[in-house]
């Protein structure tokens, strides 16, 4: 059934962003302050096993911009990120307390469908994993496709607009038949990005999305990331802390499986409120 | 050089020829029977043998026809009715099963796999052949397709848990479900070893005769009926090899000489498979 795989894909975020109300706090010190929220995360706990890889975290992720998740390695910051989209549900031995709302609805409620959380919730992951044995536009297309659209006309526009959206179209144009594992590295991580776009999910999480790339394809992603956020909120977990600090507008710290510190990407980095942030964003540990 | 270093030469060097005689040695028992079958079987190989049904015991001429197109009529009933089971059976041992359940099944399949071939026809006589009330093409094509599952189960579930998880998890996170990405994507990036393992279950059971022997019976005419015994290459090769009448014993080195043809060219057809490089 087209018309409904459409609706689904349609269904853009429609943020009313509030008018900067004149002598409100400045936005420096209220992260959340400015617009609606994407992800209302209460109280998360997250285990594998017996271990305790999220500790009863609470955050709230702001719609419509870019949010950083940084940390030392095996701090929970992939964990809370695959939360998002329960992506985490699929280690076995997993499981969560708390809640996390999306736009006020419960990722976890009793009749919420995974698959339908993760149409809404896209994902770019940190290795570029392009289907082998499908050309570039089957990649694109293939969540489109295998939910159920048909229309030839739509799916070629949406081809079109999500390799321009991912910055690739020019370079893929005349090759869209070729397999997807034909392109070299940064233009595979492009290739995911505009696959997870395709289906126009509400939110795009990324994890680590440029350790594998090149400098040179990594500033191409970063830029994308940046003309993404004003159409969609963007998660984004990075090892790298420059990068947190030209792509995010906020930047939650984690540390051993707690949020230590979340604010302004600006002030994480130049103000840090936390000593153990200061160490970590000035080098000392981590 | 030293004496030591000259020493160490000398001891890789042996060790090399060693390897290389070792492998040679593995070879030549293959190259000897074919090289004998094609000697021995190639002179009775004439156009009435792929044309014609064997004669009357005594009789010079006649052929195998209705065994070549009986063995490859019981390669296609093991087709039917093996593979679907064995390749389920494995996705879900990759795909869904839990570690406790898959242990067992796998543990089971190896045990059948080990089960000797003459055990599956006497199972396949005592519940199909009794009931059934005589020897039948279907009995046998069961028997060999006994063989088949727990082959294919097994190759199957090797190939799929090669596909990186990264696929799965690509898959799942662009909300498709799980079912359709096993058979788009898991089934479709792992369908060259899937192929490779069919054939080589078929391959191997092409030259199968004691599980048939039981339950196909074997024949010197035409079949007609799954309900009918059907004759086989293994069948015929075994009663002519063992008869008293010269031609028939020539005829036994063809039909061998055309069985080993037929697993020949199933195991070539492996090989380019899996040589096959990625469509471009």
């Amino acid at each position: 059934m087209s018309d409904q795989a459409k609706s689904v894909a349609d269904s853009s975020p429609s943020a009313p962003t509030p008018a900067p109300q004149p002598g409100s706090a400045s936005p420096a010190s209220m992260p959340s302050a400015k617009a609606e929220v994407a992800f209302d995360i209460q109280d998360l706990s997250i285990f594998y096993g017996k271990t305790q890889a999220i500790k009863n975290v609470h955050l709230q992720i702001p719609a419509m911009s870019v949010t950083a998740i940084i940390g030392p390695s095996g701090c929970g910051k992939s964990t809370a990120l695959r939360a998002l989209n329960r992506m985490h549900e699929l280690t076995p031995g997993a499981r969560h307390t708390g809640k996390i709302l999306m736009k006020g609805e419960d990722l976890y409620g009793p009749h919420v469908d995974a698959t339908v959380v993760r149409r809404r919730v896209g994902m770019v992951f940190q290795k570029s994993n392009p289907f082998p044995t499908l050309s570039i536009s089957e990649n694109v297309l293939v969540g489109l496709r295998l939910n159920g659209v048909r229309d030839k006309a739509f799916l070629n526009q949406r081809l079109e607009e999500s390799l321009r959206m991912s910055a690739l179209w020019d370079e893929v144009k005349d090759s869209l038949n070729r397999p997807g594992t034909s392109l070299s590295g940064g233009q595979q991580q492009r290739l995911c990005i505009a696959r997870a776009l395709a289906v126009r999910p509400e939110i795009l999480l990324m994890d680590e999305p440029c350790s594998a790339l090149d400098p040179i394809a990594t500033a191409k992603v970063e830029e994308l990331i940046h003309a993404l956020k004003s159409q969609y909120t963007v998660v984004i977990v990075t090892h790298n802390m420059q990068q947190a600090a030209r792509v995010s507008e906020n930047t939650a710290f984690f540390y051993m499986g707690s949020l230590i510190e979340f604010g302004p990407t600006e002030q994480i980095f130049m103000n840090p409120k936390n000593p153990q942030t200061e160490a970590y964003v000035s080098g000392r540990f981590g | 050089m030293s004496h030591h270093d000259q020493y160490r030469k000398l001891k890789s060097t042996f060790m090399s020829v060693l390897a290389v005689f070792c492998a040679l040695l593995v070879v030549l028992p293959l190259i000897l029977v074919f090289f004998y079958l094609l000697k021995m079987g190639f002179s009775s190989l004439n156009l009435n043998f792929f044309t014609k049904v064997p004669t009357a015991a005594g009789e010079n001429g006649g052929g195998m026809a209705n065994a070549i197109v009986g063995t490859l009529e019981l390669m296609g009933l093991a087709l039917i009715m093996g593979v679907p089971l064995g390749l389920l059976g494995g996705i879900f041992l990759s795909e869904h099963g839990s570690e406790r359940t898959n242990g067992w099944i796998r543990f089971g399949a190896d045990v059948l796999n080990g089960v000797p071939s003459i055990v599956w026809g006497m199972a396949c006589y005592t519940l199909v052949v009794v009931p059934m009330g005589g020897y039948s093409a279907f009995a046998g094509g069961l028997a060999l397709s006994f063989i088949m599952v727990p082959l294919v189960l097994r190759t199957t579930e090797e190939v799929l848990v090669l596909v990186p998880h990264a696929y799965r998890e690509a898959g799942l996170a662009l909300g498709i479900p799980h079912w359709k990405i096993t058979v788009n994507i898991v089934l479709r990036t792992a369908f060259k070893g899937i192929v490779t393992g069919v054939l080589l279950g078929l391959g191997r059971v092409a030259g199968e005769t004691a599980p048939i022997l039981f339950t196909a019976l074997g024949s010197t005419s035409w079949n007609h009926s799954l309900k009918e015994p059907i004759a086989a290459l293994p069948i015929q090769i075994y009663y002519y090899a063992i008869s008293p009448f010269e031609d028939q014993n020539r005829q036994a080195w063809a039909g061998a000489l055309v069985l080993i043809v037929i697993v020949f060219l199933l195991s070539t057809s492996v090989r380019m498979i899996s040589n096959r490089r990625k469509r471009a």
